[in-house]
């Protein structure tokens, strides 16, 4: 098992991977409990469309995905902070509209199918060397903008008209969760695939609610479980050959299983003391 | 006479094209216990929301108090879906009040979180500090947020029907709250209600509104007048 280690991809993998996974979970935890967990499934669509452009245009898919999706993340948002368009929807028409884009693209050149097959489901393969200190230095970045602004980001989550109340700039707030969010999609989306990166927000922030009721604790579960999740699936995908997005996903799914059981009993023996 | 700490002049007051209220002027002073008055969608709640700056008037100003910003309002909002299943400790909420502030800290200070306890103190809810805010009762859940409004401003409180949903007697131990810390802490309390009797039992002042201002008054002289017999006695009626 600890083979693995010795390939240069594998621990690019898990470098980049170790490190998006904590980002999306952090981030998660607040877009579950805003109600906004589909924005990562519009956002890795359009960014499936922005790198379909970069793969026929032959320029690097990162520099051109990374600013399309930041953009389309705002948009996103004016979007469904308008009130016209209410949120669920807007996410849906993003989603399929780029993704039609990309696809109606990517068609126009033959012969890079799996391109379109590894953009979709994930490749361990997707991170290049040089991809490695962007996505690292990218992550970090990520992390740091939460850690720095964890208080304001929980007072906006909890309670927008109060937190606008009191002078804390709610728009720019949810601008930044946005922007994080999307730069965090594309980081992760090569690896674990435009249609399953969702998932990466989504799991880890609904498993670790079902562990702890203070958002510091279901924050850090979320964190942990996300990383667990990540290197288990990479192991589990080298192991049995399976692409690695799908087996993160099917750890995550366990996991939240366990999750799940965890609270029915908790709740079950509480029941039964009183 | 005292300068009025909040003053409104000539409000208009709507959603986009569509007016609910206009005309609309009247100040408040420091201490007064305002309560705000009206049948469902007279606009009480949007007027409210203007004064806590989360909506523009259509025109007309609203003037605060020299020495008086944004930052000295504590408001509480009504209660959104998102909250009844948000994970947070009654002690993480309290303390998000502390935010108000301007200093461009990461993290809460030794002040803050002693503010934060000394008001949860207050209103009788330090002992569930650690409990999840999601699985308390839906008074203690209104406790926790006027701790939290204090800690972020202990001189304009801004209630926005705090006492939807509770029972009777719940509903009088937070009036009787809201009621001694006006009293008590001098607070200004500005508070919309659709359950007037209650309201003006503790309120000293009275503002009516319906498409425009029907009564802004002393709360004796507002039972006197027409519209008050009529609103308080109508409001049987409907409960």
């Amino acid at each position: 098992m600890l083979e693995m280690l010795s390939y240069p991809f594998i621990q690019r993998a898990l470098v980049v991977g170790t490190l998006v996974s904590l980002c999306s979970a952090l981030l998660g935890v607040n877009l579950v409990l805003k109600r906004y967990s589909m924005i990562g499934d519009g956002l890795s669509h359009v960014a499936f469309s922005a790198m379909a452009v970069a793969t026929v245009m032959n320029w690097a898919p990162l520099t051109v995905a990374i600013p399309v999706v930041v953009i389309a993340s705002v948009l996103l948002l004016r979007l469904s902070g308008s009130g016209k368009i209410k949120g669920d929807a807007a996410v849906a028409l993003v989603s399929t509209g780029a993704l039609a884009l990309g696809i109606f693209i990517i068609s126009m050149r033959s012969g890079i199918n799996t391109d379109i097959n590894n953009y979709m489901f994930g490749s361990v393969l997707a991170i290049s060397r040089s991809d490695v200190a962007l996505s690292v230095g990218l992550s970090l970045a990520v992390l740091t903008l939460y850690a720095v602004f964890f208080h304001r980001i929980f007072a906006v989550t909890f309670d927008e008209p109060f937190a606008r109340a009191t002078g804390i700039r709610v728009d720019f707030y949810n601008m930044l969760i946005a922007v994080l969010t999307a730069i965090t999609i594309v980081l992760g989306m090569r690896m674990i695939g435009a249609l399953l990166i969702s998932s990466l927000i989504i799991f880890p922030a609904m498993s670790a609610m079902r562990l702890s009721k203070r958002f510091l604790g279901v924050v850090f579960c979320a964190a942990v479980i996300s990383v667990v999740c990540f290197i288990a699936g990479v192991a589990v995908s080298y192991e049995f050959s399976a692409p690695t997005g799908a087996s993160v996903v099917i750890m995550n799914m366990a996991v939240f299983g366990l999750c799940v059981l965890t609270e029915t009993v908790a709740a079950c023996i509480s029941r039964k003391e009183n | 006479m005292k300068q009025p700490l909040i003053s409104c002049k000539g409000l208009r007051i709507g959603y986009e094209n569509m007016t609910v209220l206009e005309d609309v002027s009247f100040d408040v002073k420091k201490g007064d216990y305002l309560c705000v008055v009206g049948e469902n969608g007279a606009g009480k709640s949007t007027l409210i929301k203007c004064l806590a700056g989360l909506k523009k008037p259509m025109s007309g100003s609203i003037t605060l108090a020299k020495g008086i910003t944004r930052r000295d309002v504590g408001y509480l909002p009504q209660q959104t879906a998102i909250q009844r299943d948000f994970p947070a400790s009654v002690r993480e909420v309290v303390t998000s009040g502390c935010l108000n502030s301007d200093r461009w800290l990461p993290f809460y200070t030794k002040e803050d979180k002693d503010k934060a306890t000394r008001y949860m103190e207050e209103l009788g809810i330090a002992d569930m500090a650690e409990h999840s805010y999601r699985e308390l009762s839906g008074g203690q859940q209104q406790r926790v947020l006027l701790a939290r409004a204090l800690c972020a401003s202990s001189r304009i409180l801004i209630l926005d029907e705090p006492v939807t949903g509770l029972d009777p007697i719940v509903t009088g131990e937070i009036y009787s709250i809201i009621k001694e810390l006006n009293s008590k802490y001098r607070i200004t309390v500005i508070m919309v209600s659709h359950d007037v009797k209650t309201a003006v039992k503790s309120a000293n002042k009275i503002l009516h509104v319906k498409n425009t201002v029907q009564f802004f008054g002393r709360t004796e002289d507002y039972l006197k007048s027409a519209v008050g017999k009529a609103f308080v006695g109508g409001g049987e009626s409907h409960a």
